[in-house]
């Protein structure tokens, strides 16, 4: 099959050759990234995986305290979140649980986290000697930059004006990537509903002016919540006179719960 | 399960399903380029597979979102994708990707490159098989040279089209999992390239396949320029892709970063089989020696001199090694990447089911149905040159 050149072909090829190559390309260029931007179709803080609308006009953004040292381990804020949230009874799904790290003295890191804590920690096997051991109660830290929200192809998942990372239920399609995207490995998937699920920082009760379940139960106040920016509360309190520490910092989420007397070997 | 991980981490969310996407679309894209050889870089001996490259990318395109819909918790949603993506997600681009792969890309394609037999077909049968290929004209029954002329030209530009379109398709499947910065068995920049080039790879190795035992089947003689030069396109792309993923492997043993030492216990233990087995000695080795030797991508005529029957045997062989390698590549990345827990202190482990919608059972349907998918399209429209109709008596 032969295409037949005809006199218009050549006719436009020669006026084509008139413009030169270079200025021809530099304005392609211009127009391919110029024209969506002017658009809008595409939104440079949205190319960067930046927020789309800044917290400024926020009234209040929420975050959690953690203190390690006054963690005990009793797992109770792991069962208060289950009772109060609807979560399954079975040992792999959790909002929150409490990790025990143990240090031993050649070095050796031993975590666990039996039935999140739930049902307490069995005794520490003696050998090896212990150097450090401690409590790290563990949940969703409501990323300022949060890559669940990022990834999420419906925007089922999506930041609260507070600055509350949440998942709408009957919007969510069930690809599970926000799961894989997470670091903390804070979502799981709901095998009933089979929407993707996480911390809600018991949103239902913010809204009527409690803090959090596991905040509430909590018998050493290891976990505090509040205002974060705010002057007067525990929080702010909490954030002034503790060497504060975010989990992965390195991956640039941004976390909005706050650690102190962190331990290096906490991931 | 080893060491410590996250509660939540216990169940892994991709499954088999999820393995098989990759794999299928690779296939996809890597057949279409195959058939971009012959279009547009004018590779003569590969022009027996063109069309037959083209319907096994349709057959395999059909069939590929199929066990992403599956595997979805909401399937009935899934429509919310095209209405309101979030323009932030990697995935969101998915089904507008997937759309201009099938609708501008691979139909127009085929139907410029079909349109005359359709016409012819539909001109010398009766009843409802005229109607039918009438439907599949569209209407547009010109048969002139100017019309005919105009479909070449067309198909040619589509073609050089669907070359970028064939990268995005599989490259941007790389980027779905490359873009994860959560995990380090995921997250490279080299993912989209590598993907890309083992989709290569597959394409031209289940192309070569196809052919030869079809023709085998119809009782015909295969093309041994044909068969030759596929396998040396084969051979080249294999170097590349392997090279690629050796960079990969060697970068990160070099960089060893925290997460190093968890990956390293993968590999040793969950992946022993898939990885080091499966993937490198008889998905890349074997094949990759075997093909350098026979083939005629190093010397002309090949390394050593083999007979036409027994070569073709081990293009055989190699084209099903190969498809086995890919696979594994696809495993590897999908579970393998869920195999070890982001605190990086212990490996879980995954068992899939034989039945159930995520089942073994279904998998397994999954790949078959591309295979009679392409059976039924190559009813419709013959691929093969002997089939090809005389030119019309009356224009």
């Amino acid at each position: 099959m032969v295409s037949p050149a005809n006199g218009r072909d050549r006719e436009s090829r020669a006026t084509f050759e008139t413009v030169d190559r270079r200025d021809f390309l530099w304005e392609a260029l211009k127009a391919s990234l110029g024209v969506p931007i002017a658009l809008g179709v595409v939104r440079v803080p949205e190319l960067c995986g930046m927020q789309e609308e800044s917290d400024a006009g926020a009234e209040r953004i929420y975050g959690m305290g953690i203190d390690i040292r006054k963690c005990i381990g009793c797992g109770r804020c792991a069962q208060a979140c289950k009772n109060e949230n609807d979560v399954p009874d079975e040992p792999y799904f959790f909002n929150t649980w409490v990790e025990r790290y143990v240090i031993r003295g050649d070095g050796e890191v031993v975590v666990d986290s039996p039935n999140g804590g739930i049902d307490g920690f069995p005794p520490i096997a003696e050998e090896g000697g212990t150097l450090r051991t401690f409590f790290v109660p563990k949940l969703c830290n409501h990323c300022e930059e949060a890559p669940c929200v990022q990834v999420c192809p419906v925007g089922a998942t999506f930041v609260t004006a507070d600055g509350t990372v949440l998942v709408d239920e009957e919007y969510c399609i069930g690809c599970g990537y926000c799961v894989q995207a997470c670091p903390y490995g804070a979502r799981w998937f709901d095998p009933e509903k089979h929407v993707a699920r996480k911390c809600t920082f018991c949103y239902h009760r913010l809204a009527k002016g409690k803090v959090p379940a596991c905040v509430e139960v909590c018998p050493t106040s290891a976990r505090l919540f509040g205002e974060v920016g705010h002057r007067a509360n525990p929080l702010a309190r909490f954030l002034r006179f503790n060497e504060i520490q975010v989990l992965k910092p390195h991956l640039n989420t941004k976390p909005k719960v706050f650690y102190a007397n962190l331990d290096g070997e906490v991931r | 399960m080893q060491g410590y991980i996250y509660p939540n981490e216990f169940e892994l969310r991709w499954s088999l399903l999820i393995v098989l996407y990759p794999y299928l679309t690779g296939l996809v894209a890597g057949a279409f380029i195959l058939a971009s050889l012959a279009r547009v870089f004018n590779v003569k001996e590969v022009e027996p597979t063109y069309r037959l490259a083209l319907l096994t990318a349709l057959a395999f395109l059909i069939v590929a979102p199929l066990p992403l819909l599956a595997h979805l918790g909401h399937p009935e949603r899934s429509y919310e994708i095209f209405l309101t993506p979030n323009r932030k997600s990697a995935m969101a681009m998915f089904g507008f990707v997937y759309a201009w792969y099938l609708m501008v890309v691979l139909l127009l394609e085929i139907w410029f490159d079909y349109r005359r037999d359709f016409v012819l077909r539909a001109r010398e049968s009766t009843g409802l098989r005229k109607w039918f290929y009438y439907a599949l004209t569209l209407g547009s029954t010109d048969l002139s040279d100017r019309a005919l002329g105009f479909d070449d030209k067309a198909g040619r530009w589509i073609t050089i089209i669907g070359i970028p379109s064939a990268f995005l398709l599989h490259g941007y499947v790389g980027f779905i999992f490359g873009s994860v910065k959560a995990n380090p068995w995921w997250s490279s920049v080299l993912m989209p390239v590598v993907f890309l080039f083992s989709a290569i790879v597959s394409g031209i190795a289940l192309v070569l396949i196809i052919y030869i035992v079809a023709t085998l089947f119809r009782g015909k003689k295969v093309d041994m320029g044909c068969a030759d030069k596929l396998a040396t396109f084969l051979f080249y792309a294999m170097v590349v892709d392997f090279s690629l993923e050796m960079l990969d492997f060697i970068h990160r043993l070099y960089e060893s970063e925290e997460s190093i030492e968890i990956l390293s216990q993968l590999i040793e233990g969950r992946l022993f089989v898939s990885l080091i087995v499966l993937q490198m000695v008889l998905g890349t080795l074997v094949p990759l020696i075997s093909l350098g030797v026979v083939s005629p991508a190093l010397s002309w005529r090949g390394t050593r001199k083999v007979p036409a029957e027994v070569r073709r045997l081990i293009y055989l062989g190699c084209a099903l090694l190969v498809q086995v390698g890919i696979f594994s590549i696809r495993w590897n990345v999908v579970i393998g990447g869920q195999l070890f827990s982001k605190s990086l202190r212990g490996l879980t482990v995954y068992k899939a089911e034989l039945l159930g919608v995520e089942g073994l059972l279904m998998a397994g349907t999954f790949v078959v149905l591309p295979f009679i998918i392409l059976g039924l399209l190559v009813k419709i429209m013959p691929p093969w040159a002997e089939d090809e109709l005389p030119a019309p008596t009356e224009a």
